[in-house]
């Protein structure tokens, strides 16, 4: 996982060039299409114009990892399908050099009745290889997706792991020259996901040029050499991924507005926890902190009547649903009694979480833990930019210093 | 023609297809292939007995003097729903592999193509299983099998072209296949397959005033225009041709075997033409 790689294949030539390209989708007022309601209205079905890329122009350099990212709906995946040849472009012209497979989704067209074998084979050719080929690499393929046992029962008796798993497998051994992926990078369970991550680290090094798109900025970061960035069907900009990807997450997400959350609130409700905040190392509001920068959470609290010995306490879980920490005051201070309206502060002095985006959850309990006066699940959403250290991987980021003896 | 060049250039491909379709066909069926076979038999049972044993029909003699409605009838029965299956299994191929379609990049005439492969595959296992019959009962028809091959790949070809037009149109317009299930039967009984086109259609247009038929239907319409209407339909051709390469053992007319030959070339060469047009926003539209 080190940035920087040099390509490798035949430099400057161009493996992918997408030249002005603008691909429109038809919204149609009513799905049902019938002969009959075709005639009676003299025509098609009224639809209304959606262009989903506007005008995209850009190459992709023979032998470099090359990344889509944008929000939902930005046009990456319809730019990945135009490159398939799934989809046509309605105007533009898109060229692609050498073989392409593309990854979309795994064991399409396989066949419920037919064996894992058979399925192998007949995914192959579908994919554009010779049985020939696929006798060779048919013992890799299975080998690849761990399913010597199963190999000739039927693919309906698979488990959903198993089914993807070989659909991967074959998809990955077809050798192309261009190999186009979708999001498909997360797949089975840790070890395969290892195999997959070193099988890509392999067609990177031998040359092969990839074109990704994926939500996980990280997984562009450290696999990609170039990246563009779409948005709502144009090309935003292009460039090195990392600083790239710093433009686009500072962009976007000075959207986030404070009423996000959307968490819900059970107890008993003698004291609630009304509004969480993050404040920057100015102590002035914000949503958006970046790693290594002093932060304080306020969390702000009413209790309609005396409470004696209340306990805060707080969880992180990033976006993707990992617990990333939960801390209570139960050993720093317990107050005798509250009542009223205040706050309560928890200063950071750097932060260690690393970018992304992270919820809050907050809890008011008595001393003991066993009455909840107020559970507020995703009572807040705050980001956290790159900063220092900058290349930082899981959730935190340990504070430390490096030492070269 | 492109079309032609990508489903060559897809021949692995094509097999596997042809594969997936038969052997999905009778998956987990105990009698398996015997299916094939029981099918038109059942058939013929039917309209044997509705249409010999309970309306008389009568036949042509064969060459060796053979008399068989059941034999006649499969003759060209055979043929007519290999077209009807091809045809409708085409028309379903397009949306049955959407994730196909909509997913991965291939030439996508070979779905239809493969389709209609396979039912070719099942039509010359009955074709031999008939030819015996005939053999049995004294048919010589083995001279003329060569024929009936080359026949069934124009037929094939027939099917395959409207194959290729009614599986993009049924992509765009869901209720074709519905048009084209009540065409099919129209279609089967303006096709002499339960009845003989010498005897009960050409005879009967085209005879003369007698003592005993002073009307004949020639003289109510007073032209033959509606014989050359009703051979339009390259069904015709092909029943007739069928008929009289392995029922009568001998040449049909030959505008009977010219006229489905050019048909065929005709309906592939607009088939791929409608194919062509309309496959570009086919990934979008399913």
């Amino acid at each position: 996982m080190f940035g920087g790689v040099v390509p490798h294949g035949t430099p400057g030539e161009i493996a992918v060039r997408v030249e002005n390209v603008s691909k429109r989708f038809r919204l149609y007022h009513e799905r049902n299409q019938s002969l009959k309601a075709a005639m009676m209205r003299g025509g098609r079905a009224k639809y209304d114009e959606f262009w989903a890329l506007k005008d995209v122009s850009l190459e992709v350099p023979t032998g470099t990892t090359f990344g889509l990212i944008g929000q939902n709906g930005s046009g990456k995946s319809t730019l990945l399908k135009c490159m398939a040849k799934i989809l046509r472009p309605d105007h533009g012209s898109i060229s692609v050099r050498g073989k392409v497979s593309a990854l979309l989704e795994l064991g399409a067209g396989f066949h419920q009745e037919l064996s894992g074998r058979e399925n192998v084979y007949l995914n192959g050719s579908i994919l554009g290889l010779s049985k020939k080929q696929i006798d060779s690499k048919f013992d890799e393929i299975v080998d690849f997706a761990g399913l010597e046992k199963f190999i000739d029962t039927p693919v309906k008796n698979y488990s959903s792991g198993m089914y993807v798993r070989l659909g991967f497998s074959v998809a990955i051994n077809v050798d192309p020259d261009v190999l186009l992926v979708d999001e498909v990078l997360a797949v089975g369970d840790e070890n395969f996901q290892r195999k997959c991550s070193e099988k890509f680290a392999d067609l990177r090094a031998s040359g092969k040029t990839i074109v990704l798109v994926s939500h996980g900025l990280d997984t562009v970061r450290t696999m990609c050499e170039r990246a563009a960035w779409l948005e709502f069907g144009v090309l935003k900009d292009q460039g090195a991924p990392g600083d790239l990807i710093d433009k686009y997450v500072e962009t976007t997400h000075v959207d986030r507005v404070a009423t996000e959350g959307g968490g819900s609130h059970w107890g008993s409700g003698e004291i609630v926890c009304t509004q969480v905040e993050l404040l920057d190392g100015n102590g002035n509001p914000t949503l958006w902190v970046h790693t290594g920068e002093p932060a304080t959470l306020r969390f702000h609290y009413s209790a309609n009547e005396p409470v004696s010995r209340p306990v805060l306490g707080f969880a992180l879980h990033s976006i993707e649903g990992v617990h990333a920490t939960g801390i209570n005051s139960r050993e720093a201070i317990v107050p005798e009694s509250i009542d009223g309206d205040g706050h309560v502060d928890f200063v950071i002095s750097r932060m260690p979480l690393v970018a992304g985006s992270y919820d809050v959850t907050v809890a008011l309990v008595d001393e003991s833990n066993l009455h909840t006066f107020d559970f507020h699940t995703r009572a807040m959403r705050f980001d956290v930019g790159r900063g220092l250290p900058r290349e930082a991987e899981g959730v935190f980021a340990i504070d430390g210093i490096w030492k070269f003896e | 023609m492109t079309v032609v060049a990508e489903v060559a250039g897809s021949r692995e491909l094509l097999g596997n297809l042809v594969q997936r379709e038969l052997r999905g066909k009778y998956k987990r069926s105990t009698i398996g292939w015997a299916w094939s076979m029981i099918n038109p038999l059942a058939l013929a049972l039917m309209y044997t007995l509705i249409f010999s044993v309970v309306f008389k029909a009568k036949l042509p003699p064969s060459g060796s003097g053979l008399n068989s409605y059941p034999l006649y009838l499969l003759t060209a029965m055979l043929p007519f729903n290999f077209m009807s299956n091809g045809i409708n299994g085409s028309m379903g191929a397009l949306i049955a592999n959407s994730n196909l379609v909509k997913k991965v990049y291939f030439p996508r005439e070979v779905l239809i193509v493969a389709q209609v492969l396979s039912w070719d595959v099942s039509l010359l296992i009955e074709m031999g299983v008939l030819s015996v019959a005939f053999l049995v009962v004294g048919n010589m028809v083995l001279p003329w099998l060569p024929l009936v091959v080359v026949f069934v790949f124009f037929e094939t070809l027939f099917v395959i072209g409207v194959g290729l037009a009614l599986s993009v149109l049924n992509v765009y317009f869901r209720d074709v296949q519905h048009f084209v299930a009540i065409f099919m039967q129209l279609w089967f009984y303006a096709t002499p397959v339960i009845y003989d086109y010498q005897t009960q259609i050409r005879d009967r247009i085209l005879a003369s005033p007698t003592a005993s038929n002073p009307h004949p239907i020639h003289h109510f319409y007073n032209h033959d225009w509606i014989l050359w209407l009703y051979k339009a339909n390259p069904m015709v051709g092909f029943s007739n041709t069928y008929h009289a390469f392995m029922y009568k053992l001998t040449f049909p007319v030959w505008t009977d075997m010219v006229w489905p030959i050019v048909a065929s070339g005709l309906m592939l060469w607009i088939g791929m033409r409608v194919f062509r047009r309309l496959e570009p926003r086919l990934a979008e539209e399913l």
